[in-house]
């Protein structure tokens, strides 16, 4: 991918509604000691959107997803989040702000039963509608209902994927950050959790920021795309718009994607 | 489920499910100063009369127990009702549940009978003593090894708070006996204050030390963990051997005053506990009364840690152990999680130090070393980590258990006189921990108990859970 298209394609495709987007990140930069992991990270998700970032390994995605929650820290930039400065508030506040992550690699809590991760999930704002949550994430995930009193460590990969974006919602989120909910699953549960993001999106009028390896079903399910490559955002655009360039395809969706 | 049910994020919450350590302090701290305030007009001095001299006698001791317990007292109700409209607003086991049919763990065969069993013979035990020994001379040694034992149990359920339920690998937790014993030493012998005002400052002490240690620990994790804790375990033990003018170095501090029955100090005198009670003097009264306030001080402990359990900050403490980067993203402040779990394990360390220094009347720095700690750590991870019940049941075979030894004199038949099973203790120790870790790796009782059990899982068989009354 050449730095010289990615500058064409950098322009936000919305930069014409004149509302302000819900999450901004603007030049951030972060550091893993001394080795730059996002060299300048431009991007926007506007309220009810779906937007995905899509990448290679190691091309900073989670760095970005992790940054935007302030752990690691951006050390250039700002990240604003419903028009609040959000660049060097501790993690825990950000996650109170009705932002909700589910993190790479699940981590849910394994020892702890399924009922009690999603208390976890609810614990910022109170069990006041702990029971109407409950519910609404059974609805979601009905295998989940069935497992409440298991121990999430016993659940399948795509259980635990299932609880982590659950336990995440617990909070309700106006704004989930999912890092790779497809890795390691099945096609079919992959499909499964796909349909129940656009679900949340269509219904519940949530926005979903959406990182992933799986290029296909990401961009397919976004409204809009960034790739990331080695730190940089190079290009961006609506879902369908980088699903048919020619360079997206040769790099992201070659081979066995249907 | 449409739009408003997700995008709000409400937060009028009628039932506040924090339990705001912050204003339940504060709330007892107030109601302990209207105490105050109430009490220097009507406790705080008594008229004496002395032929025609009427004089006022100060009674400042008085008040600042009635303070105390005022304050403590508050601090109670304030748990308690925080536990309480948080298990309310904990959904009800109607809801949302199509229980698996899940066989009762270890865990719960164990607790159903271990419980109530254990606690029986806890309590009934200096009488069960009493009558298999035929006397309150002959029962001394028992009843000595039941204190030193239910101490254990305490400094184990201490601990627990910190490595079992919150996942901080502590080598260091002695530090906060020591200091839990010599704040006791200290305050009774310099100031001359009775133990029952010094228990809960040394808790509060401790606690504080607790707080010192948790700074610079808390970007640290396992091992790294372990060594400051340890180092710092050692710094405290080495400030009490040097620091002389103030602890009297190794030679350590004698005569500390015992502790007093409500008042009634264990003497032969008039004012005896013996006198009042119309009982013949014995000294064994003390070392039962002593046996009762450590029972009572362990059951405390264990209260609070259940109690605690329950509550947003013991349920923290337990995501902290899982997930340290899931729980900062589902909003938990790790650093006050930490501090907490911290302060609240050398809180109870602090009680169990300085109830060491009222039974031994002596304190020095050489009851505080290392093995102390490794001693306490390994019943906490032979109980197994968060267990309460296998901390109790370790700490009873590895306190209990050496003394045991002490008793098979027939081994000194087969390995000739000079054969003393006690030496060899700490090699048993080894074998011991050998083998729980080939049978039994994550303890005597490794699972972990949910601190939220949907009720109905029993009842409703596998076969009707398709009916799904959601």
């Amino acid at each position: 991918m050449s730095t010289a298209g990615a500058n064409i394609a950098m322009q936000n495709p919305q930069a014409s509604t004149a509302r302000q987007p819900l999450l901004s990140v603007r030049g951030v930069k972060t550091y893993y000691g001394n080795i730059i992991a996002l060299k300048g990270v431009d991007m926007d998700v506007n309220e009810g959107e779906i937007v995905t970032l899509i990448g290679a390994n190691g091309a900073g995605k989670s760095t970005l997803m992790m940054t935007i929650f302030g752990n690691p820290r951006a050390r250039e930039g700002t990240i604003t989040y419903a028009g609040r400065d959000i660049t060097k508030m501790p993690t825990h506040e950000i996650a109170r702000l009705s932002i909700a992550q589910s993190p790479e690699g699940r981590r849910i809590f394994p020892r702890m039963t399924v009922f009690e991760n999603l208390q976890m999930g609810a614990s910022m704002n109170g069990l006041a509608h702990f029971d109407q949550d409950l519910e609404r994430v059974c609805t979601l995930f009905p295998r989940l209902k069935e497992r409440l009193q298991q121990r999430g460590g016993t659940l399948s990969g795509g259980e635990q994927q299932m609880l982590a974006i659950a336990r995440a919602l617990m909070s309700r989120p106006k704004l989930l950050l999912l890092d790779e909910p497809s890795l390691g699953l099945a096609p079919l549960i992959v499909k499964q959790i796909f349909e129940i993001i656009k679900e949340l999106n269509e219904k519940d009028g949530m926005t979903v920021f959406l990182v992933e390896q799986n290029a296909y079903h990401a961009l397919k399910l976004a409204h809009r795309g960034y790739v990331m490559v080695t730190g940089n955002i190079t290009m961006s655009g609506t879902g369908r718009e980088l699903l048919e360039d020619p360079q997206v395809k040769a790099a992201y969706l070659e081979g066995g994607h249907h | 489920m449409n739009a408003p049910s997700i995008t709000t994020t409400a937060k009028t919450d009628t039932v506040s499910r924090n339990f705001d350590m912050a204003a339940a302090f504060k709330d007892a701290l107030k109601a302990a100063l209207i105490t105050l305030g109430l009490s220097i007009p009507i406790l705080a001095y008594k008229t004496d009369q002395s032929g025609a001299d009427l004089f006022l006698t100060p009674r400042w001791g008085l008040v600042a127990i009635v303070c105390a317990i005022v304050f403590g007292l508050r601090l109670v109700i304030h748990a308690f009702t925080a536990s309480r409209a948080y298990a309310r607003a904990t959904p009800s086991a109607r809801q949302a549940t199509e229980p698996v049919h899940a066989m009762p763990s270890a865990f719960q065969h164990v607790s159903r009978f271990a419980i109530p069993f254990f606690l029986g013979i806890a309590i009934a035990f200096p009488v069960l003593i009493y009558l298999i020994q035929g006397g309150l001379n002959e029962s001394r040694y028992w009843v000595d090894l039941g204190i030193l034992i239910l101490t254990y149990v305490m400094l184990g359920w201490g601990l627990n708070i910190v490595v079992g339920l919150a996942g901080l690998l502590d080598l260091g937790y002695v530090a906060f006996y020591a200091v839990g014993a010599y704040s006791y030493a200290l305050l009774s012998t310099t100031f001359g204050l009775s133990f029952w005002i010094c228990l809960p400052l040394a808790g509060i002490l401790a606690a504080f030390w607790g707080m010192i240690l948790g700074f610079p620990v808390l970007r640290l994790r396992g091992d790294y963990l372990a060594i400051v804790t340890l180092a710092f375990g050692e710094i405290i033990r080495l400030v009490l051997i040097n620091w002389v003018d103030l602890t009297n170095g190794g030679a350590g501090i004698s005569s500390i005053p015992r502790a007093t029955f409500f008042g009634l100090p264990f003497t032969a005198g008039e004012s005896g506990f013996a006198a009042t009670f119309g009982l013949e003097f014995n000294g064994m009264h003390r070392m039962i009364f002593l046996y009762y306030l450590i029972l009572a001080l362990a059951l405390l402990t264990n209260f609070v840690t259940m109690r605690l359990r329950k509550l947003p900050v013991g349920r923290a403490w337990e995501a902290l152990r899982e997930d340290e980067i899931a729980c900062r993203s589902l909003g938990i402040n790790t650093t006050n999680t930490k501090l907490t779990a911290f302060a609240i394990g050398a809180m109870f360390g602090g009680f169990a130090g300085s109830f060491f220094a009222v039974r031994q009347g002596f304190v020095s720095p050489e009851s505080f070393n290392f093995l102390e700690s490794a001693i306490i750590l390994a019943i906490v991870v032979m109980g197994g980590m968060g267990s309460q019940i296998g901390v109790a049941i370790a700490a009873i075979v590895l306190v209990g258990g050496p003394e045991i030894l002490r008793n098979l004199t027939f081994l000194q038949a087969v390995f000739g006189s000079g054969f003393d099973p006690n030496e060899y203790r700490l090699l048993l120790f080894g074998m011991g921990m050998v083998a729980m870790m080939v049978w039994r790796p994550r303890g005597l009782i490794s699972e972990r108990e949910p601190s939220v059990i949907l009720k109905e899982r029993k009842a409703i068989s596998g076969s009707l859970v398709k009916e799904g009354h959601g």
